[in-house]
């Protein structure tokens, strides 16, 4: 397997004193569908924001495709990493199609703006997702499940290699959380590679094969998710008593215990 | 890939009253005034002006001078002032992500008054007047954008914070400038001079800030689709291959020129570049590459209405920045209650 993208003993710090995390090292093969899982503040998001360059490591390289980062403008790098953010603020209700011809930005001169072309592209892509009922409809007038896939449209006409997705499911409802899952699992299937993060551990099983745990600024496991999701490891990556039941391959229960803390 | 997608038709006949609108305005405005020159005798005029067409003059001389000197390039004037308000408070109003923010938002014309209050108080011919205010235009929003800029970049909400600080700066200045100034002549000319007139518009004033509020104007709408993309926020911009830095700082460059002249030329004329925004996103909606080019219309034709109305409502000259604020605040607070802040 190829690797797209190699972090090379990267450490991270903001004020240059204390580490967020220190000389971590992941190897993204292509093809890989990975889950990264971690406390809160262990700095999933801030790894991100070193790959897309919106943050510079404090020492150590990332390479994509055996080149580093630095060197590929930023233009070029939005071709080939896509990424999908939680927190997503409207101040501009525009229309959901508007929002996805967005993506198609790296491919446009700096006087351009998209043509014919670029919105059959960008509707192509919804029609994919299944979505292409709301390309008319405001942004800010569908559901927050709707709202990720609009934004994983936009993410996909980038025609990225790899696609982040920063907490895709976080403030959404079951029945949202299952859709943008099941997306995100046939872009997986598509062999696309995929990077997520996640505060769900059960979610591992089902979008990803491969799982990450981050914590006390390094990386505590990193496999498949049936080496690495063990009750062990991820007491010791959210520092509470885990209980893991698992019913099949993709169907697990995972909850906490209190009782003694 | 390529999806099959039936285009709903949008509606031309609106685009197109757009479009005309501010040319009809501007005629009526050749036609309207104390002085009464017929309507086929302006058309002859201008005419033979600009084209040297040798229409036979029926005219007098004075209603060439009216039509030529001071109808004509004060309705230019209006337009391109209010094309270039509307189409900065646009532009900025993307880039801050906000859609209250005001195109005097970074300092523009606190310091552009206290250059014109100091040009007066000195008592320098009326070119140097307005040179000064547009220096000082300039200079208040460079020290606003010096101090925003941290680390390699500008967060939108340092620059709003710092054009905040710099305005209050060049206010108290322009309070000590008022403050110093005679009673008798000094201080009237700064107060009228602030409240905003197209009044003293000339051939000459024209001919000087038409090429740098065109250019912008242009400039601004050439990179449309980029604000688009840039009222996003940074990150996402970022993350869709925009250099949001280079990006804010040509706005705010293009944004800048537009201003800086638009105030040194006819003083202070506020609540032009929110309401217009706004009511051009009810129009056509929020997406930047239509809401730009509609601002550029339909600003014009505001400001040569609103102009028409100050200089016919009263016997005289109503100063058309108190106009615009007496209109605009209400339709401003209209809109707001209509869309409740969105423009769905």
């Amino acid at each position: 397997m190829n690797k797209i993208l190699e972090i090379k003993n990267a450490t991270f710090s903001y004020d240059g004193n204390k580490n967020i995390w220190q000389d971590i090292n992941i190897d993204v093969s292509d093809g890989d569908n990975i889950c990264i899982l971690g406390a809160n503040g262990c700095g999933k998001t801030t790894l991100f924001n070193c790959i897309t360059r919106n943050a510079n490591l404090t020492s150590g390289t990332i390479l994509l495709n055996g080149k580093n980062i630095n060197e590929y403008t930023i233009t070029e790098l939005a071709r080939k990493i896509g990424i999908v953010y939680q927190d997503h603020t409207v101040t501009f209700p525009y229309k959901s199609l508007e929002v996805v011809k967005m993506g198609r930005t790296p491919y446009l001169k700096v006087f351009e703006t998209p043509g014919k072309n670029d919105e059959d592209i960008a509707y192509g892509i919804m029609k994919d997702l299944g979505i292409e009922n709301l390309a008319d409809t405001s942004y800010s007038k569908i559901s927050g499940g709707q709202r990720q896939l609009v934004l994983i449209a936009r993410t996909l006409c980038q025609s990225p290699e790899i696609i982040l997705f920063d907490e895709p499911t976080s403030h959404l409802d079951f029945k949202n959380q299952a859709i943008v899952m099941k997306t995100i699992r046939q872009l997986a299937e598509k062999g696309i590679t995929t990077i997520m993060t996640s505060h769900y551990p059960s979610h591992a099983y089902k979008t990803s094969n491969r799982v990450i745990l981050m914590g006390n600024k390094k990386i505590i496991a990193d496999g498949s998710p049936k080496d690495v999701m063990t009750e062990k490891f991820l007491q010791e990556t959210y520092g509470v008593k885990i209980k893991i039941n698992k019913t099949d391959e993709e169907q697990c229960f995972i909850d906490i215990d209190f009782r003694d803390i | 890939m390529a999806g099959i997608r039936v285009h709903k038709k949008e509606s031309k006949v609106k685009w197109i009253i757009i479009i005309v609108a501010p040319f009809i305005a501007f005629f009526v405005s050749l036609f309207l005034g104390r002085y009464t020159v017929k309507v086929e005798e302006i058309f002859r005029i201008l005419s033979n002006y600009f084209f040297n067409i040798g229409f036979e003059k029926t005219w007098t001389d004075s209603a060439a001078k009216v039509i030529i000197e001071v109808r004509f390039p004060r309705a230019v004037m209006a337009a391109l002032i209010g094309a270039g308000l509307s189409i900065s408070g646009a532009a900025y109003q993307g880039m801050f992500h906000n859609p209250l923010v005001s195109p005097f938002i970074l300092g523009v014309s606190a310091g552009a008054s206290f250059g014109a209050a100091l040009g007066i108080i000195l008592g320098v011919p009326y070119v140097y007047i307005q040179i000064l205010s547009f220096a000082f235009g300039i200079v208040a929003v460079l020290i606003t954008f010096f101090l925003s800029h941290i680390y390699k970049s500008t967060p939108v909400l340092m620059l709003v914070l710092a054009g905040t600080v710099v305005s209050a700066f060049f206010q108290a200045l322009l309070s000590i400038v008022k403050f110093t100034a005679d009673g008798d002549e000094k201080l009237p000319a700064i107060t009228f001079w602030l409240m905003g007139s197209l009044g003293s518009v000339s051939l000459q004033d024209l001919t000087l800030s038409i090429i740098p509020i065109v250019i912008s104007i242009i400039g601004l709408i050439v990179i449309r689709w980029r604000i688009n993309v840039l009222s996003l926020g940074d990150r996402e911009a970022k993350s869709l291959g925009i250099h949001t830095e280079r990006i804010k700082a040509v706005i705010i460059i293009f944004s800048t020129v537009i201003t800086a002249t638009a105030v040194s030329v006819c003083g202070i004329i506020g609540w032009v570049g929110q309401v217009i925004p706004h009511f051009c996103r009810m129009l056509v909606g929020p997406d930047h590459k239509k809401l730009l080019p509609a601002t550029v219309f339909v600003g014009a034709t505001y400001i040569i209405i609103v102009d028409n109305l100050c200089r016919t409502l009263a016997a005289t000259e109503i100063p058309i920045g108190i106009l615009t604020a007496i209109i605009g605040a209400p339709i401003f607070a209209y809109l707001l209650r209509k869309t409740k802040g969105g423009w769905n």
